[in-house]
């Protein structure tokens, strides 16, 4: 399988990525630069965190209209999963892949440290290697991650089993219903503050992560099986 | 030329925090009589005269970049200015 790293000006959790597909999951892994114009020879995207273009604007606002979005949104379209992690949620909110927006925590402040996760719904390509309201440790760090949309959308949210995790305990940063990460209706675009990324192996803390990458990955060789 | 101003502040029913924040600090400088404060950004874009109506090209603009309309309200002024 292979996954495309998007790097933005400004990405920063990249390297993590990469690291999980490639190092990890022992899969095929790329970086992808924000001007290229092709993901044809890609089976799957993953949008990193960081600060894209400065975040100036609005939290993923420039980066959203980088040549490679329209890629992305093919992609989306295509079915293939596309996984954006905290600045890489905040992209695909502005690119109308995900619906809501982002307003800056509660608090004010930059928040940088592991949360608990509820696991709402696992029966998504992103989460089928977990148990249904399966508890996890994924860190978060961010300043814009208090999510937020209207109740018709919140509505639509829950009507389709859209809410994939919630944050557990405490909320971090008074996102609506505790609101940690979204999927689209068709079930391939993921969007989630946390960084699964940054919890892949007992040494950076925690491994609780993996699944998701897993479950990617056990999803698509599912499918081609059947197709070979 | 044309001169524009664009405001963009958090729509009504979107809890502000860095508004709330100031508003609690006024309060308590002695400032009890303030009832709300919004916080928004301003931005001053000039442009060359094209053949498409301003008004149009600002509102494309404001949609798709200088506001997300998801959480915010814009409003802007345009002034024509004379080039010699």
């Amino acid at each position: 399988m292979r996954f495309a790293v998007i790097v933005f000006p400004g990405s920063n959790c990249d390297v993590d990525m990469y690291h999980a597909a490639k190092d990890e999951l022992g899969e095929e892994a790329e970086y992808v630069w924000h001007d290229s114009t092709s993901l044809e020879d890609f089976d799957a995207v993953l949008l990193p965190g960081g600060f894209s273009f400065g975040d100036y604007l609005r939290t993923g606002a420039i980066a959203r209209f980088s040549p490679i979005m329209n890629e992305v949104v093919k992609a989306a379209e295509a079915g293939k999963p596309v996984l954006g992690v905290c600045n890489g949620f905040q992209v695909l909110l502005e690119a109308g892949l995900l619906p809501g927006a982002m307003r800056r925590n509660e608090s004010l402040k930059f928040i940088c440290r592991p949360v608990q996760l509820k696991v709402k719904n696992n029966e998504t390509m992103f989460t089928s290697s977990y148990q249904k309201d399966e508890v996890i440790q994924i860190p978060i760090a961010h300043g814009e991650g208090n999510y937020y949309c209207d109740e018709q959308t919140l509505a639509n949210l829950k009507a389709n089993n859209q809410i994939v995790f919630t944050y557990d305990g405490t909320n971090p940063n008074g996102s609506i219903e505790d609101i940690a990460g979204i999927i689209n209706a068709q079930g391939n675009v993921l969007g989630m503050m946390p960084h699964p990324e940054r919890a892949v192996d007992p040494l950076l803390g925690g491994a609780d992560g993996l699944k998701l990458f897993k479950s990617i990955v056990k999803q698509w060789r599912e499918t081609h099986a059947v197709k070979a | 030329m044309y001169k524009v101003k664009v405001y963009v502040t958090l729509r009504e029913s979107v809890l502000d925090p860095q508004g709330t924040a100031v508003k609690k600090s006024l309060d308590t400088m002695g400032y009890p009589n303030v009832q709300d404060v919004r916080i928004g950004k301003y931005m001053e874009l000039t442009l060359e005269k094209t053949e498409r109506k301003i008004e149009e090209v600002v509102e494309e603009m404001c949609v798709r970049l200088l506001s997300n309309p998801v959480i915010e309200d814009y409003r802007y002024e345009i002034e024509e200015s004379v080039v010699l």
